[in-house]
């Protein structure tokens, strides 16, 4: 069985983002690049599901700029096989993207699962997933809990503590929420392994494809408006929520 | 024309569909509303709460969501009804359905827009990236139509006329699909994060599960659903899906009460769109006071107690 994974390149959480001056876009220079913390979750479904059928193998795949790679070998210290790097511009949107990846995994021998983590936390559209499921004419499911593998049944969130069950006997794409395993730790041999391990390097025009098949563009880059100072209630507990309800109620006008 | 995709909740429109619905007739479209699957029954609430036209379709393989059968539905309305832009809220499906039905008509989605600004009957859709961290306008690179999504909340209710539209019943021949989707648990009565207009929420220093009964008393009160930090999370004493952040939910609330919550980063990005925010907080130099409007230096097990029983009061 052939397992693939779709991951993205993203900025750490604690990174404090800043715009060129453009607008165009945000400065790189200093942000600390990290695997988007749900693809964590998709690799380890994917390297976990490999153990328990021999014979199986784990091929990770990313499309962006070169510094992609450094999460590419990320993924292989965890167990993946191979890395499968598509190169493009830093401002390809989710259409291109996932385009690239059904190209690149349509010209594999065959595949039954692909992973993909429910977001990418930079961009946050959620749209990968589905749409690069939809290019390749398979099934798909997104926000994935749990999963039980004989018969295939998904388990996914739909709003406020529902849960829907997905069954499927076809070929299917998983985007998975947290909670759905436990990511392992790369051990120091399989970092060292995972420097001789094989990645395919493709650029977008071996895949036919250009800037020219973006759908959407982003545009004039702004932080969000700064709050002005808020007030902080002072007196003893009692006066301070008596004071509190009042401004939420006559001032705020929230209750 | 703009086309409405309807979402209904326990026999309601949800409030951020009329959103939608009200957004697009301030903008000076005709607009239309589409209700699929057991949702129909309110076509008559959308035809005089302000849609133009209640597009209705109905079929067993409505019966319960699936991403395959609301793409297929929507797709095909779209092409049958040529809508110059379609608006959808962000919501656990729309945002599962909506890439599909981009990718079968071959145009751009915008997703989780917090902003729609209109000129002469253009929109620009404003989005958060990194979570809010910064915020950009989507360009649409060749043919229409239009594809939004919109966060809940972020849009707000506008005062619009009333409607007497006409209801069009759709039949369509749908499937075969791949998948096939049962409901599991039904739904808590407290509102989800990412759709309640009230959020009370809690950080680790509730110090356990069990002490979260306090914003639950609160939450009670005023209607709210209960957020929680992901420090709260990672220790157990929420479920994931009530955390709020980058790495959990990006929430747009009237109103947020933070709770013991000192304000990573990550948490501030997922809940500074919020109108009103509070913090309750021991340590008078946490950031997330740097973010509220109103904030209390104080014990939170002493607080929210006194805040619950004096909303019980208002309330009365």
């Amino acid at each position: 069985m052939h397992i693939y994974v779709c991951t993205r390149q993203v900025p750490s959480t604690e990174t404090k983002i800043k715009l060129r001056s453009d607008a165009s876009g945000i400065e790189t220079a200093e942000i600390k690049w990290v695997l988007s913390p749900y693809d964590e979750f998709a690799l380890e479904e994917a390297i976990a599901l490999k153990e328990k059928n021999p014979g199986s193998s784990v091929s990770m795949l990313s499309v962006g700029p070169p510094r992609v790679m450094e999460s590419l070998r990320t993924g292989l210290a965890m167990g993946a096989d191979r890395g499968i790097f598509i190169e493009a511009p830093e401002t390809a949107d989710s259409h291109l993207i996932a385009q690239a990846l059904a190209r690149a995994i349509q010209k594999q021998p065959e595949y039954r699962f692909i992973f993909t983590g429910k977001e990418a936390i930079d961009e946050g559209s959620a749209q990968v997933g589905p749409l690069l499921a939809t290019f390749l004419g398979i099934a798909y499911v997104t926000v994935v809990q749990s999963i039980q593998y004989e018969p295939l049944i998904c388990k996914r969130e739909i709003e406020a503590g529902a849960f829907e069950l997905v069954e499927t006997s076809s070929a299917l794409l998983i985007a998975c929420q947290k909670g759905l395993n436990t990511p392992r730790y790369a051990s120091v041999p399989n970092i060292v392994k995972a420097k001789s391990k094989p990645i395919e390097m493709l650029k977008l025009a071996d895949l036919g494809l250009s800037e020219a098949d973006q759908k959407i563009r982003y545009r004039q880059f702004r932080l969000p408006p700064a709050k002005p100072a808020g007030k902080k209630i002072a007196g003893d507990p009692q006066t301070q929520v008596e004071q509190l309800v009042k401004l939420l109620h006559e001032e705020a006008k929230v209750i | 024309m703009i086309l409405v995709i309807a979402e209904t909740k326990s026999h309601q429109v949800k409030k951020s569909t009329w959103e939608l619905i009200h957004q697009a007739r301030t903008s000076g479209h005709e607009t239309h509303a589409l209700l699929m699957g057991p949702s129909v029954k309110l076509a008559e609430e959308l035809a005089s709460g302000g849609a133009q036209k209640v597009h209705c379709v109905e079929h067993p393989l409505l019966e319960h969501y699936t991403n395959e059968a609301y793409a297929q539905v929507t797709t095909t309305l779209i092409q049958l009804l040529k809508p110059e832009i379609v608006l959808a809220t962000h919501s656990a499906c729309a945002r599962e359905f909506m890439p599909q039905v981009a990718a079968r008509l071959d145009v751009g989605l915008a997703s989780d827009c917090t902003q729609l600004q209109w000129s002469d009957q253009k929109v620009i859709a404003h989005r958060p990236m990194y979570a809010g961290k910064a915020i950009v306008e989507v360009e649409f690179l060749g043919k229409g139509p239009q594809l939004i999504t919109v966060r809940a909340n972020a849009l707000g209710l506008q005062p619009i006329p009333k409607t007497q539209a006409t209801i069009v019943k759709h039949t369509l021949s749908l499937g075969p699909f791949k998948t096939k989707m049962a409901p599991l648990e039904s739904a808590q009565a407290r509102p989800d994060v990412t759709e309640a207009n009230i959020i009370i929420s809690g950080g680790r220093s509730l110090k356990s599960a069990k002490n979260f009964q306090l914003l639950e008393a609160l939450a009670d009160v005023l209607g709210a659903a209960v957020g929680a930090s992901r420090a709260a999370v990672d220790a157990g004493f929420r479920p994931h899906r009530d955390q709020v952040g980058q790495t959990g939910k990006v929430v747009a609330p009237s109103l947020y009460i933070a709770c013991g919550i000192s304000g990573a980063i990550q948490h501030l990005a997922g809940m500074r769109t919020s109108k009103v925010i509070v913090a309750i907080n021991t340590d008078a130099e946490a950031p997330i006071f740097q973010l509220a409007d109103y904030g209390i230096v104080g014990d939170l097990f002493t607080i929210v107690p006194l805040l619950t029983e004096a909303f019980k009061k208002l309330k009365t």
